[in-house]
Protein backbone atom coordinates (compact mmCIF):
# COMPACT_ATOMS: atom_id res chain seq x y z
CA UNK A 1 0.00 0.00 0.00
CA UNK A 2 1.06 3.90 -0.71
CA UNK A 3 2.84 4.86 2.60
CA UNK A 4 0.78 7.97 2.43
CA UNK A 5 -1.84 6.64 2.85
CA UNK A 6 -3.41 6.40 6.45
CA UNK A 7 -6.16 4.25 5.96
CA UNK A 8 -8.04 3.23 3.03
CA UNK A 9 -11.68 1.65 3.24
CA UNK A 10 -12.11 -0.37 0.48
CA UNK A 11 -15.86 -1.34 -0.68
CA UNK A 12 -16.97 -1.87 2.66
CA UNK A 13 -20.84 -3.15 3.12
CA UNK A 14 -22.07 -4.29 6.71
CA UNK A 15 -25.17 -6.35 7.30
CA UNK A 16 -27.66 -7.13 9.88
CA UNK A 17 -30.08 -9.29 9.97
CA UNK A 18 -33.02 -8.77 12.07
CA UNK A 19 -35.15 -11.25 13.02
CA UNK A 20 -38.68 -10.37 12.83
CA UNK A 21 -39.12 -12.03 16.41
CA UNK A 22 -36.47 -12.12 18.72
CA UNK A 23 -35.16 -16.34 19.15
CA UNK A 24 -32.40 -16.16 22.49
CA UNK A 25 -33.23 -19.75 23.63
CA UNK A 26 -32.38 -23.28 21.96
CA UNK A 27 -35.96 -24.38 22.56
CA UNK A 28 -37.29 -21.31 20.62
CA UNK A 29 -34.53 -21.66 17.88
CA UNK A 30 -35.26 -25.60 17.22
CA UNK A 31 -39.58 -24.74 16.95
CA UNK A 32 -38.98 -21.94 14.74
CA UNK A 33 -36.40 -23.57 12.33
CA UNK A 34 -38.73 -26.49 12.20
CA UNK A 35 -41.80 -24.86 11.45
CA UNK A 36 -39.64 -22.25 9.05
CA UNK A 37 -40.47 -18.84 11.18
CA UNK A 38 -37.25 -17.86 11.31
CA UNK A 39 -37.37 -14.70 9.32
CA UNK A 40 -34.91 -12.47 8.50
CA UNK A 41 -35.28 -9.23 8.01
CA UNK A 42 -31.78 -8.12 5.97
CA UNK A 43 -30.85 -4.32 6.76
CA UNK A 44 -27.38 -3.05 5.05
CA UNK A 45 -25.89 -0.11 7.58
CA UNK A 46 -23.28 0.38 4.92
CA UNK A 47 -23.61 -0.28 1.54
CA UNK A 48 -19.99 -0.08 -0.68
CA UNK A 49 -17.87 2.68 1.24
CA UNK A 50 -14.76 3.39 -0.09
CA UNK A 51 -12.88 6.09 0.80
CA UNK A 52 -9.00 6.74 1.55
CA UNK A 53 -7.51 9.16 3.83
CA UNK A 54 -3.61 10.46 3.40
CA UNK A 55 -1.60 11.30 6.16
CA UNK A 56 -2.06 14.16 7.80
CA UNK A 57 -5.34 14.69 6.43
CA UNK A 58 -8.46 15.36 8.32
CA UNK A 59 -12.25 14.41 7.23
CA UNK A 60 -15.19 14.90 8.40
CA UNK A 61 -18.02 12.37 8.14
CA UNK A 62 -21.51 14.05 8.06
CA UNK A 63 -24.55 12.32 7.98
CA UNK A 64 -28.09 11.96 9.78
CA UNK A 65 -28.97 9.77 12.55
CA UNK A 66 -29.47 6.46 11.03
CA UNK A 67 -26.76 7.19 7.88
CA UNK A 68 -24.29 4.71 9.19
CA UNK A 69 -21.57 6.92 10.83
CA UNK A 70 -20.70 4.68 13.93
CA UNK A 71 -21.11 1.27 12.63
CA UNK A 72 -18.38 3.27 9.79
CA UNK A 73 -16.64 3.43 13.13
CA UNK A 74 -17.21 0.77 14.50
CA UNK A 75 -15.53 -1.30 11.11
CA UNK A 76 -12.12 0.58 11.53
CA UNK A 77 -11.97 0.61 14.97
CA UNK A 78 -12.03 -3.07 14.33
CA UNK A 79 -15.24 -3.60 16.96
CA UNK A 80 -17.51 -4.93 14.36
CA UNK A 81 -15.89 -6.91 11.10
CA UNK A 82 -17.39 -5.83 7.55
CA UNK A 83 -20.00 -8.01 5.66
CA UNK A 84 -18.14 -7.54 2.26
CA UNK A 85 -14.93 -5.58 1.94
CA UNK A 86 -11.68 -4.27 3.95
CA UNK A 87 -10.80 -1.69 6.14
CA UNK A 88 -6.36 -1.20 5.88
CA UNK A 89 -4.82 0.68 8.51
CA UNK A 90 -1.59 2.05 8.53
CA UNK A 91 -0.41 3.35 12.03
CA UNK A 92 -1.47 3.33 15.30
CA UNK A 93 -5.39 4.20 15.48
CA UNK A 94 -6.16 6.21 18.90
CA UNK A 95 -10.40 5.58 18.78
CA UNK A 96 -11.72 8.59 21.15
CA UNK A 97 -14.85 7.33 21.03
CA UNK A 98 -16.05 5.02 24.31
CA UNK A 99 -14.00 6.45 27.07
CA UNK A 100 -13.33 4.14 29.64
CA UNK A 101 -15.24 1.12 28.05
CA UNK A 102 -12.77 -1.11 30.13
CA UNK A 103 -12.91 0.33 33.19
CA UNK A 104 -14.06 -2.24 36.50
CA UNK A 105 -15.94 -0.12 39.19
CA UNK A 106 -14.78 -1.91 41.98
CA UNK A 107 -10.76 -1.75 40.89
CA UNK A 108 -9.87 1.82 42.38
CA UNK A 109 -8.60 4.57 39.81
CA UNK A 110 -4.79 3.75 39.50
CA UNK A 111 -5.56 0.11 39.21
CA UNK A 112 -7.97 0.65 36.19
CA UNK A 113 -5.10 2.98 34.34
CA UNK A 114 -3.32 -0.55 33.77
CA UNK A 115 -6.56 -2.35 32.78
CA UNK A 116 -7.45 0.74 30.58
CA UNK A 117 -3.71 1.05 29.08
CA UNK A 118 -4.12 -2.87 28.72
CA UNK A 119 -7.31 -2.74 26.73
CA UNK A 120 -5.57 0.00 24.50
CA UNK A 121 -2.90 -2.53 23.71
CA UNK A 122 -0.43 -0.29 25.97
CA UNK A 123 2.67 -2.13 27.35
CA UNK A 124 2.87 -2.10 30.75
CA UNK A 125 6.57 -0.30 30.66
CA UNK A 126 4.78 2.54 29.32
CA UNK A 127 2.09 3.05 31.58
CA UNK A 128 4.84 2.42 33.94
CA UNK A 129 6.38 5.23 32.31
CA UNK A 130 3.50 7.45 32.03
CA UNK A 131 1.61 6.90 34.86
CA UNK A 132 2.44 10.19 36.82
CA UNK A 133 1.28 12.06 33.66
CA UNK A 134 -2.09 10.11 33.62
CA UNK A 135 -3.24 10.97 36.87
CA UNK A 136 -2.07 14.41 36.83
CA UNK A 137 -3.51 15.43 33.68
CA UNK A 138 -6.45 13.68 35.02
CA UNK A 139 -6.85 15.84 38.02
CA UNK A 140 -7.93 13.12 40.23
CA UNK A 141 -5.49 13.67 43.12
CA UNK A 142 -5.85 11.49 46.24
CA UNK A 143 -9.27 10.18 44.15
CA UNK A 144 -6.87 7.82 42.38
CA UNK A 145 -6.93 5.48 45.14
CA UNK A 146 -10.70 5.42 45.71
CA UNK A 147 -12.29 2.37 43.50
CA UNK A 148 -14.25 3.70 40.45
CA UNK A 149 -17.79 3.08 41.49
CA UNK A 150 -17.66 5.75 43.65
CA UNK A 151 -16.49 8.39 41.15
CA UNK A 152 -18.69 10.69 39.26
CA UNK A 153 -19.32 10.11 35.86
CA UNK A 154 -17.15 13.68 35.01
CA UNK A 155 -14.46 11.97 37.17
CA UNK A 156 -14.61 8.97 34.88
CA UNK A 157 -14.37 10.80 31.60
CA UNK A 158 -11.56 12.50 32.68
CA UNK A 159 -9.24 9.52 33.76
CA UNK A 160 -10.37 7.52 30.49
CA UNK A 161 -9.60 10.72 27.99
CA UNK A 162 -6.56 11.04 30.23
CA UNK A 163 -5.44 7.46 29.87
CA UNK A 164 -6.83 7.14 26.13
CA UNK A 165 -4.88 10.54 24.73
CA UNK A 166 -1.39 9.54 26.66
CA UNK A 167 -0.26 8.01 23.65
CA UNK A 168 0.74 10.40 20.31
CA UNK A 169 -1.66 8.66 17.84
CA UNK A 170 -1.25 8.48 14.01
CA UNK A 171 -4.72 7.88 13.34
CA UNK A 172 -7.21 10.04 15.47
CA UNK A 173 -11.08 9.28 15.86
CA UNK A 174 -13.28 11.53 17.51
CA UNK A 175 -17.04 10.83 17.60
CA UNK A 176 -18.22 14.32 18.01
CA UNK A 177 -15.62 17.18 20.05
CA UNK A 178 -15.07 15.55 23.74
CA UNK A 179 -16.93 17.46 25.74
CA UNK A 180 -15.58 16.35 28.96
CA UNK A 181 -15.70 17.33 32.54
CA UNK A 182 -16.26 20.36 33.75
CA UNK A 183 -15.34 23.72 31.68
CA UNK A 184 -11.79 23.66 32.90
CA UNK A 185 -10.98 20.75 31.79
CA UNK A 186 -12.93 20.59 28.76
CA UNK A 187 -10.15 23.66 27.87
CA UNK A 188 -7.90 21.37 28.69
CA UNK A 189 -8.85 18.45 26.54
CA UNK A 190 -9.32 20.51 23.41
CA UNK A 191 -6.06 21.74 23.81
CA UNK A 192 -4.78 18.25 23.99
CA UNK A 193 -6.54 18.08 20.92
CA UNK A 194 -5.28 21.00 19.05
CA UNK A 195 -1.46 19.87 20.13
CA UNK A 196 -2.25 16.69 18.28
CA UNK A 197 -3.64 18.45 14.97
CA UNK A 198 -0.94 20.65 15.64
CA UNK A 199 1.36 17.26 14.92
CA UNK A 200 0.24 16.65 11.84
CA UNK A 201 -1.92 13.84 12.75
CA UNK A 202 -4.54 12.09 10.62
CA UNK A 203 -7.95 12.54 12.03
CA UNK A 204 -11.48 10.98 10.97
CA UNK A 205 -14.17 13.10 13.07
CA UNK A 206 -17.58 12.32 12.90
CA UNK A 207 -20.29 15.54 13.58
CA UNK A 208 -23.15 16.87 13.40
CA UNK A 209 -22.00 20.28 13.56
CA UNK A 210 -20.99 21.64 10.20
CA UNK A 211 -19.20 24.20 11.90
CA UNK A 212 -17.25 22.44 13.30
CA UNK A 213 -16.57 20.32 10.23
CA UNK A 214 -15.67 23.44 8.40
CA UNK A 215 -12.94 25.06 10.89
CA UNK A 216 -11.28 21.34 11.81
CA UNK A 217 -11.31 19.51 8.56
CA UNK A 218 -9.92 19.77 5.21
CA UNK A 219 -11.62 17.35 3.95
CA UNK A 220 -15.34 15.72 3.84
CA UNK A 221 -17.52 13.02 3.42
CA UNK A 222 -21.94 12.71 3.64
CA UNK A 223 -23.05 9.54 4.49
CA UNK A 224 -26.70 8.67 3.38
CA UNK A 225 -28.73 5.54 4.13
CA UNK A 226 -24.87 3.64 4.27
CA UNK A 227 -23.89 5.10 1.09
CA UNK A 228 -21.03 7.84 0.59
CA UNK A 229 -23.64 10.44 -1.54
CA UNK A 230 -20.78 13.09 -1.66
CA UNK A 231 -17.22 13.54 -0.55
CA UNK A 232 -14.28 16.05 -1.31
CA UNK A 233 -13.00 19.26 0.13
CA UNK A 234 -14.71 20.09 3.24
CA UNK A 235 -16.07 23.62 2.16
CA UNK A 236 -17.68 22.61 -0.95
CA UNK A 237 -19.13 19.34 1.02
CA UNK A 238 -20.31 21.12 3.74
CA UNK A 239 -22.37 23.73 1.30
CA UNK A 240 -23.91 20.49 -0.30
CA UNK A 241 -25.06 19.07 3.25
CA UNK A 242 -26.52 22.41 3.70
CA UNK A 243 -28.36 22.04 0.70
CA UNK A 244 -29.36 18.94 1.53
CA UNK A 245 -30.59 19.95 5.15
CA UNK A 246 -32.28 23.12 3.54
CA UNK A 247 -34.65 20.81 1.23
CA UNK B 1 -0.50 -16.89 11.31
CA UNK B 2 2.37 -14.54 12.08
CA UNK B 3 -0.12 -11.83 12.83
CA UNK B 4 -1.76 -14.02 15.17
CA UNK B 5 1.44 -14.10 17.06
CA UNK B 6 2.11 -10.80 17.35
CA UNK B 7 -1.49 -10.05 18.04
CA UNK B 8 -1.31 -12.31 21.09
CA UNK B 9 1.94 -10.80 22.21
CA UNK B 10 0.47 -7.38 21.81
CA UNK B 11 -2.42 -8.44 24.29
CA UNK B 12 -0.54 -10.96 26.60
CA UNK B 13 -0.52 -7.84 28.93
CA UNK B 14 -3.92 -7.18 29.20
CA UNK B 15 -4.78 -11.31 29.67
CA UNK B 16 -2.02 -11.10 32.82
CA UNK B 17 -4.44 -8.12 33.75
CA UNK B 18 -7.43 -9.66 33.05
CA UNK B 19 -6.11 -12.97 35.10
CA UNK B 20 -4.97 -10.50 38.18
CA UNK B 21 -8.53 -8.57 38.22
CA UNK B 22 -10.35 -11.99 38.62
CA UNK B 23 -8.17 -13.21 41.44
CA UNK B 24 -8.17 -9.85 43.18
CA UNK B 25 -11.33 -8.82 43.15
CA UNK B 26 -12.99 -12.12 44.10
CA UNK B 27 -12.36 -11.47 47.43
CA UNK B 28 -12.02 -8.10 48.00
CA UNK B 29 -14.20 -7.01 50.42
CA UNK B 30 -14.82 -10.54 52.60
CA UNK B 31 -13.55 -10.64 55.41
CA UNK B 32 -11.51 -13.75 55.53
CA UNK B 33 -10.57 -12.91 51.71
CA UNK B 34 -8.07 -15.02 50.28
CA UNK B 35 -8.62 -17.55 53.25
CA UNK B 36 -11.69 -18.90 51.79
CA UNK B 37 -9.86 -20.17 48.59
CA UNK B 38 -8.44 -22.81 51.27
CA UNK B 39 -11.55 -22.60 53.61
CA UNK B 40 -14.25 -23.54 51.07
CA UNK B 41 -12.41 -27.07 50.02
CA UNK B 42 -11.33 -28.18 53.35
CA UNK B 43 -15.38 -27.44 54.96
CA UNK B 44 -17.03 -29.37 52.23
CA UNK B 45 -14.05 -32.12 52.36
CA UNK B 46 -14.90 -32.63 56.02
CA UNK B 47 -18.92 -32.71 55.34
CA UNK B 48 -18.03 -35.00 52.48
CA UNK B 49 -16.00 -37.35 54.82
CA UNK B 50 -18.98 -37.32 57.68
CA UNK B 51 -21.28 -38.08 54.91
CA UNK B 52 -19.89 -40.90 53.13
CA UNK B 53 -17.60 -42.75 55.66
CA UNK B 54 -19.83 -41.89 59.21
CA UNK B 55 -23.62 -41.17 58.49
CA UNK B 56 -23.86 -43.59 55.30
CA UNK B 57 -21.68 -46.63 55.32
CA UNK B 58 -18.61 -47.90 56.28
CA UNK B 59 -16.08 -46.44 53.94
CA UNK B 60 -12.89 -49.30 52.65
CA UNK B 61 -11.23 -46.47 51.23
CA UNK B 62 -8.19 -45.73 52.91
CA UNK B 63 -7.18 -41.94 53.26
CA UNK B 64 -10.66 -40.82 52.54
CA UNK B 65 -10.56 -37.29 53.37
CA UNK B 66 -7.43 -36.98 50.88
CA UNK B 67 -9.30 -39.17 48.27
CA UNK B 68 -11.92 -36.72 48.37
CA UNK B 69 -10.26 -33.79 48.68
CA UNK B 70 -8.03 -34.81 45.47
CA UNK B 71 -11.56 -35.39 43.27
CA UNK B 72 -13.47 -32.42 44.71
CA UNK B 73 -10.82 -29.88 44.04
CA UNK B 74 -10.05 -30.78 40.62
CA UNK B 75 -13.84 -31.13 39.90
CA UNK B 76 -14.65 -27.90 41.48
CA UNK B 77 -12.06 -25.95 38.89
CA UNK B 78 -13.29 -27.58 36.12
CA UNK B 79 -16.57 -26.90 36.68
CA UNK B 80 -15.89 -23.22 38.04
CA UNK B 81 -13.44 -22.78 35.07
CA UNK B 82 -16.09 -23.90 32.50
CA UNK B 83 -18.89 -21.63 34.22
CA UNK B 84 -16.53 -18.80 34.09
CA UNK B 85 -15.78 -19.08 30.66
CA UNK B 86 -19.20 -19.89 29.42
CA UNK B 87 -20.56 -16.46 30.86
CA UNK B 88 -17.05 -14.24 29.71
CA UNK B 89 -18.27 -12.99 26.64
CA UNK B 90 -21.83 -11.89 27.56
CA UNK B 91 -20.13 -10.55 30.83
CA UNK B 92 -17.90 -8.62 28.86
CA UNK B 93 -20.40 -7.36 26.54
CA UNK B 94 -20.38 -4.06 26.71
CA UNK B 95 -16.60 -4.00 26.32
CA UNK B 96 -17.12 -6.15 23.49
CA UNK B 97 -19.34 -3.50 21.72
CA UNK B 98 -16.85 -0.62 22.63
CA UNK B 99 -13.51 -1.10 22.05
CA UNK B 100 -11.54 -3.97 20.35
CA UNK B 101 -9.97 -6.47 21.75
CA UNK B 102 -9.03 -9.77 20.60
CA UNK B 103 -12.15 -11.93 21.81
CA UNK B 104 -10.97 -14.87 22.62
CA UNK B 105 -9.00 -13.39 25.66
CA UNK B 106 -11.89 -13.35 27.69
CA UNK B 107 -12.82 -17.08 28.50
CA UNK B 108 -9.11 -17.50 27.92
CA UNK B 109 -8.85 -15.53 31.18
CA UNK B 110 -11.87 -17.23 32.91
CA UNK B 111 -9.83 -20.39 32.41
CA UNK B 112 -6.98 -19.14 33.35
CA UNK B 113 -7.84 -17.23 36.30
CA UNK B 114 -9.40 -20.10 38.06
CA UNK B 115 -6.43 -22.02 37.41
CA UNK B 116 -4.36 -20.12 39.63
CA UNK B 117 -6.74 -20.30 42.49
CA UNK B 118 -6.75 -23.94 42.04
CA UNK B 119 -3.67 -24.31 42.74
CA UNK B 120 -3.32 -22.36 45.63
CA UNK B 121 -6.26 -24.08 46.90
CA UNK B 122 -4.08 -27.45 46.45
CA UNK B 123 -1.82 -26.00 49.51
CA UNK B 124 -5.11 -27.41 51.20
CA UNK B 125 -4.12 -30.93 49.81
CA UNK B 126 -0.51 -30.76 51.27
CA UNK B 127 -2.04 -30.14 54.67
CA UNK B 128 -4.34 -32.34 54.80
CA UNK B 129 -1.95 -35.58 53.16
CA UNK B 130 0.24 -34.31 55.88
CA UNK B 131 -2.01 -34.65 58.86
CA UNK B 132 -2.79 -38.75 57.12
CA UNK B 133 0.50 -39.17 57.29
CA UNK B 134 1.08 -39.46 52.85
CA UNK B 135 4.78 -38.94 52.79
CA UNK B 136 5.74 -37.14 49.17
CA UNK B 137 7.47 -39.52 46.61
CA UNK B 138 9.41 -39.36 43.23
CA UNK B 139 5.51 -39.84 41.74
CA UNK B 140 4.12 -36.83 43.20
CA UNK B 141 5.96 -35.28 39.67
CA UNK B 142 3.63 -36.82 37.51
CA UNK B 143 0.57 -35.23 38.94
CA UNK B 144 2.02 -32.31 36.52
CA UNK B 145 0.15 -34.57 33.60
CA UNK B 146 -3.36 -34.31 35.14
CA UNK B 147 -2.84 -30.71 35.97
CA UNK B 148 -1.87 -29.68 32.19
CA UNK B 149 -4.38 -32.05 30.81
CA UNK B 150 -7.22 -30.54 32.99
CA UNK B 151 -6.27 -26.90 32.34
CA UNK B 152 -6.50 -27.63 28.26
CA UNK B 153 -9.43 -29.32 29.07
CA UNK B 154 -11.28 -26.50 31.11
CA UNK B 155 -10.01 -23.69 28.65
CA UNK B 156 -11.70 -26.26 25.30
CA UNK B 157 -14.60 -27.17 27.35
CA UNK B 158 -14.88 -23.40 28.35
CA UNK B 159 -14.29 -21.77 24.16
CA UNK B 160 -17.02 -24.30 23.01
CA UNK B 161 -19.30 -23.10 26.11
CA UNK B 162 -18.55 -19.23 25.57
CA UNK B 163 -19.93 -19.86 21.98
CA UNK B 164 -22.84 -21.73 22.24
CA UNK B 165 -23.73 -19.48 25.20
CA UNK B 166 -23.58 -16.32 23.13
CA UNK B 167 -26.57 -17.73 20.94
CA UNK B 168 -28.53 -19.68 23.38
CA UNK B 169 -29.19 -18.39 26.96
CA UNK B 170 -30.06 -21.65 28.25
CA UNK B 171 -26.68 -23.04 27.68
CA UNK B 172 -25.65 -21.73 31.08
CA UNK B 173 -28.52 -24.06 32.60
CA UNK B 174 -28.11 -27.14 30.73
CA UNK B 175 -24.16 -26.99 31.44
CA UNK B 176 -24.64 -26.65 35.19
CA UNK B 177 -27.55 -29.85 34.81
CA UNK B 178 -24.06 -31.48 33.05
CA UNK B 179 -21.93 -30.70 35.22
CA UNK B 180 -24.34 -32.46 38.36
CA UNK B 181 -24.22 -35.74 36.17
CA UNK B 182 -19.87 -35.39 35.33
CA UNK B 183 -19.75 -34.84 38.75
CA UNK B 184 -21.87 -38.32 39.92
CA UNK B 185 -19.75 -40.22 37.16
CA UNK B 186 -16.30 -39.42 38.45
CA UNK B 187 -15.84 -41.39 41.38
CA UNK B 188 -15.24 -38.15 44.02
CA UNK B 189 -16.84 -39.34 46.83
CA UNK B 190 -17.22 -43.66 46.27
CA UNK B 191 -15.06 -46.13 45.08
CA UNK B 192 -14.60 -46.81 41.62
CA UNK B 193 -13.36 -50.17 41.46
CA UNK B 194 -17.21 -51.67 41.98
CA UNK B 195 -18.31 -49.83 39.24
CA UNK B 196 -15.08 -50.36 37.11
CA UNK B 197 -15.46 -54.43 37.98
CA UNK B 198 -19.09 -54.10 36.60
CA UNK B 199 -19.01 -54.80 32.82
CA UNK B 200 -21.90 -53.12 32.18
CA UNK B 201 -21.33 -50.09 34.54
CA UNK B 202 -17.61 -49.93 33.34
CA UNK B 203 -17.82 -47.40 30.64
CA UNK B 204 -19.24 -44.57 32.93
CA UNK B 205 -16.01 -44.20 34.52
CA UNK B 206 -13.64 -45.70 31.65
CA UNK B 207 -14.93 -43.01 29.35
CA UNK B 208 -15.02 -40.39 31.34
CA UNK B 209 -12.10 -37.78 30.95
CA UNK B 210 -12.11 -35.85 33.57
CA UNK B 211 -12.60 -39.47 36.17
CA UNK B 212 -9.21 -40.57 34.22
CA UNK B 213 -7.48 -37.10 34.88
CA UNK B 214 -8.61 -37.50 38.80
CA UNK B 215 -7.60 -40.83 39.17
CA UNK B 216 -4.09 -40.53 38.08
CA UNK B 217 -3.73 -37.58 40.59
CA UNK B 218 -4.47 -39.29 43.15
CA UNK B 219 -2.24 -42.19 41.96
CA UNK B 220 0.64 -39.50 42.34
CA UNK B 221 -0.01 -38.40 45.73
CA UNK B 222 -0.51 -41.85 46.87
CA UNK B 223 2.82 -42.78 45.21
CA UNK B 224 1.94 -44.86 42.84
CA UNK B 225 2.38 -44.82 39.13
CA UNK B 226 0.14 -43.17 36.36
CA UNK B 227 -2.07 -45.69 34.33
CA UNK B 228 -0.66 -44.25 30.69
CA UNK B 229 -3.27 -45.63 29.06
CA UNK B 230 -6.03 -43.60 30.88
CA UNK B 231 -3.66 -40.39 30.82
CA UNK B 232 -3.42 -40.77 27.37
CA UNK B 233 -7.08 -40.79 26.66
CA UNK B 234 -7.74 -37.85 28.64
CA UNK B 235 -4.55 -35.56 27.15
CA UNK B 236 -5.93 -36.93 23.87
CA UNK B 237 -9.70 -35.61 24.67
CA UNK B 238 -8.42 -32.10 25.94
CA UNK B 239 -6.62 -31.45 23.09
CA UNK B 240 -9.71 -32.24 20.61
CA UNK B 241 -12.04 -30.26 23.10
CA UNK B 242 -9.64 -27.31 22.77
CA UNK B 243 -8.99 -27.75 18.41
CA UNK B 244 -13.21 -27.79 18.44
CA UNK B 245 -13.32 -25.04 20.67
CA UNK B 246 -11.01 -22.73 19.34
CA UNK B 247 -12.64 -23.43 15.81
CA UNK B 248 -16.03 -22.95 16.93
CA UNK B 249 -15.24 -19.34 18.40
CA UNK B 250 -12.90 -18.27 15.28
CA UNK B 251 -16.01 -19.31 13.13
CA UNK B 252 -18.66 -17.75 15.07
CA UNK B 253 -16.63 -14.45 16.92
CA UNK B 254 -17.56 -11.65 14.19
CA UNK B 255 -21.06 -12.48 15.04
CA UNK B 256 -20.95 -12.33 18.57
CA UNK B 257 -21.91 -8.57 18.30
CA UNK B 258 -24.89 -8.91 16.99
CA UNK B 259 -25.88 -11.15 19.78
CA UNK B 260 -24.92 -9.44 23.27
Amino acid sequence: MDKNIALKVDNVSVRFNMTTEKVDSFKEYVIKKVRRQLRYNEFWALKEVSFQIMKGQRVGVLGLNGAGKSTLLKVIAGVLKATEGTVTKNGTIVPLLELGAGFDPQYTGAENIYLYGAVLGYSKAFIQEKFNEIVEFSELGDFINVPIKNYSSGMKARLGFSIATVVEPEILILDEVLSVGDAQFRKKSERRIKDMFDKKVTVLFVSHSLAQVRSLCDHAIILEHGRIVAQGESQKVCDLYEQKLGR
Amino acid sequence: MKRLVANFKKYRYLLGELVKKDIKLKYRNSVLGFLWTLLEPLLTMMVLTFVFSSFLERNSIKNFPVFILCGRLLYSYFSNGTKLALKSIRRNGSMIRKVYVPKYIYPLSSALSGFITFLLSLTVLVGVAAVQHIKPTWYLLQAVIPLITILIMTIGVGFILATLDVFFRDAEYLWGVILMLIMYASAIFYDPSKILDNPMKAWVLKYNPLYAIIMNFRHSIFGEPMEIKYAAYAFGFAVVTLVVGLTMFYKKQDKFILYI
